[in-house]
């Protein structure tokens, strides 16, 4: 694969997907340090918002440490070069939460639909493009759907302003073909001054090379977590991923021991737990369901007596998508009452 | 009884799936529809059932009002449209169902308040949303028994069942169910999550509430009041189904439901569509009954929407 040249914007996520992961109880001071270790890395954009996107604070998800307005009103004055973006994911947030993130400075919204919803981002990335901000289509779970029905959701998050689209393997479930096809569909399709991302997860451990596929097809956008902080098995672990580029003389921009720094000193001592493929994350990437609903299936399984994994295999039966966590509770007492009738 | 007119605005999945059930009514009369598609499949269905209709918008019904005894609207567009739409039929003296989440005027959840609504004569009732027919009525269970601090509900619905008009209006939608959960349901603070889910064979609706109590939950109170209360959902939408709950985990209470429908419109499994219509025909018949009696005798009026409901 020769991808000399190629200039890509790495977008560090640890400070949001990695909210998952840390039940949305990152400090303001973590979340400082962090993002300042990774503006001095040369990290041109990080996202800072609950992991659910803004507004996210809730029974069903979990509520954070902090407000989403506490949280980037206390980064985005620290840094330096790097902008910080926002998550936003419609029937969760609303436009009144992307005003508000407007207002403490971000520079970037990413809005967020189930790979088949597109149509419910009108009012979002219609008033993002309005505000002025660089608006990114974030088109979640995209494993779900061929190729092809994909440009077309693309293809409306274009109609209604968004300047980027993403192609999101919320699962992990992707093959590098997978991933190939999308973004590859994605450029043929799309208009050439439209940007183009991905977003892995590292459930099957294919994040670096998925992302180095996106690029080969076409994408200049990836998604990363210093040390993979990130749902299920995390994100495309950044550090490596930058590494790696470096290699291949891929320009990202990004310090490569800088950014093992901010890894290795300032993320892996946050975690409650060690960031890694275990039984359950793999479950998620072999079955293609939902990274975030990991944490949620170990609790439910300890709190109801049913293993982890029967849960998340009954949420992939069940075609359950991004922000169905409340059906993790229902099937937890759903087996163990089937259990109980055995 | 005799029937009362009244015109259905909106030819989408939910005017059709009202206009299923209110060719059912001992009180209401559906007489014209309402659409802006000529080719819409809700226009052709009225046709069939002997319904006129106009593909003209409102505009298109308005000269008709009067010599077709029209005296209640039900809207079915979206919460834009419904400003001028509500405008338009209050100076015609024409009562308004509002389906939309444009909340305009006074919320009605049948089985909590319709019959606080009887009487006070409004020209216009809003119905919340799908989702806020579904859940408030959960909610008002518990804060019967104790006072809630917070309420939050998670609405699921099939893609197939959400028409152009939620899509474009989502942001309404979250906005005016955490309000009604409040101002009807009776927590102190709302929060309102909807997914559409694109399964095929799609999902049924499923509803889920959770209810962070003041104090400790009185559990034995909690589970009674909610099993009353879904009882009385289900005199109007047989599918309203517990499926799980409630839990109870420290303060917070939490309820699973599903919403199967009737199956007029869409299958059995837009129960959003099921519960939403049908909750706004009950609430057309309650005033087509105040109306057929002479109790309310609904006039013109060139005050807007807004300002007649203060």
């Amino acid at each position: 694969m020769n991808l000399r040249g190629r200039k890509v914007t790495l977008h560090d996520m640890c400070l949001r997907d990695g909210m998952h992961p840390k039940r949305h109880q990152i400090s303001i001071g973590q979340m400082i340090a962090v993002a300042k270790g990774l503006d001095a890395a040369g990290v041109p954009l990080i996202e800072v918002t609950h992991g659910d996107g803004l507004g996210g604070a809730s029974v069903n998800y979990g509520f954070p440490a902090h407000s989403d307005e506490e949280y980037l009103q206390a980064v985005i004055p620290q840094l330096d070069r790097a902008k910080v973006s926002a998550l936003l994911l419609p029937g969760i947030g609303t436009v009144e939460h992307l005003r508000m993130a407007h207002a403490c400075g971000i520079g970037t919204i990413r809005v967020a639909t189930h790979c088949t919803e597109a149509d419910v981002s009108e009012q979002h990335i219609a008033l993002a493009r309005k505000l002025e901000l660089d608006t990114v289509g974030f088109l979640m779970m995209a494993h779900m759907i061929e190729p092809m029905q994909l440009v077309k959701q693309a293809k409306l998050m274009e109609s209604y302003g968004a300047n980027c689209i993403y192609c999101t393997d919320s699962a992990g479930y992707m093959l590098p073909d997978d991933v190939t096809a999308r973004i590859g569909a994605f450029r043929d399709a799309l208009k050439p001054e439209t940007e183009i991302g991905f977003h892995g997860h590292h459930n099957l451990a294919m994040g670096i090379v998925n992302s180095l596929a996106a690029i080969e097809a076409g994408a200049t956008r990836i998604d990363g977590s210093a040390a993979g902080l990130g749902a299920g098995a995390g994100n495309t672990p950044l550090e490596v991923f930058n590494a790696v580029c470096h290699r291949m003389e891929i320009e990202t921009g990004v310090d490569v021991f800088k950014l093992m720094d901010v890894a290795e000193d300032l993320v892996v001592p946050m975690m409650d737990e060690p960031i890694r493929i275990d039984r359950d994350a793999l479950i998620l990437g072999y079955a293609g369901v939902y990274s975030s609903f990991l944490l949620f299936a170990k609790r439910a399984s300890a709190k109801y007596g049913v293993p982890s994994s029967d849960i998340l295999v009954e949420m992939g039966r069940m075609k359950t998508i991004g922000g169905q966590e409340d059906m993790i509770e229902d099937v937890a007492l759903n087996l163990a009452r089937e259990r109980k009738a055995k | 009884m005799a029937h009362v007119n009244a015109a259905l605005i909106g030819s989408g999945n939910i005017g059709t799936d009202l206009m299923c059930k209110a060719l059912r009514s001992d009180c209401i009369q559906p007489v014209w529809m309402v659409g802006i598609d000529p080719a819409s499949d809700g226009l052709a269905k009225a046709r069939e059932r002997g319904l006129k209709t106009t593909a003209d918008g409102l505009d298109g019904l308005l000269p008709h009002l009067s010599k077709e005894g029209v005296r209640i609207a039900f809207d079915a567009t979206s919460a834009s449209v419904h400003q001028e739409n509500a405008r338009k039929l209050l100076a015609h003296g024409v009562v308004v169902i509002d389906l939309t989440p444009a909340a305009i005027g006074p919320y009605c959840v049948p089985p909590v308040n319709l019959s606080a609504h009887m009487g006070t004569h409004e020209m216009n009732v809003n119905m919340v949303s799908c989702g806020g027919q579904a859940t408030i009525p959960i909610v008002a269970a518990v804060s019967r028994v104790q006072p809630v601090a917070y309420a939050e509900i998670v609405a699921t619905v099939a893609s197939r069942s959400a028409g152009p008009g939620t899509r474009k209006n989502i942001d309404e939608f979250t906005r005016t169910t955490a309000n009604g959960i409040e101002k009807v349901g009776g927590a102190l603070r709302g929060k309102a999550i909807i997914i559409l889910n694109p399964a095929e064979p799609p999902l049924i609706m499923r509803d889920t509430i959770h209810c962070l109590t003041a104090g400790e939950p009185d559990r034995e109170a909690i589970a009674a009041s909610v099993r009353e209360m879904i009882l009385e959902v289900q005199k109007y939408v047989p599918g309203y189904t517990l499926k799980n709950g409630p839990v109870f985990d420290g303060r917070r209470v939490s309820v699973y439901l599903e919403v199967a429908g009737r199956g007029d419109y869409l299958p059995r499994y837009a129960g959003n569509l099921d519960i939403m219509t049908a909750a706004a025909l009950r609430t057309g018949e309650m005033i087509a009954r105040e109306i057929a009696s002479g109790r309310f005798d609904p006039q013109p009026s060139t005050a807007s929407a807004s300002e007649s409901l203060q």
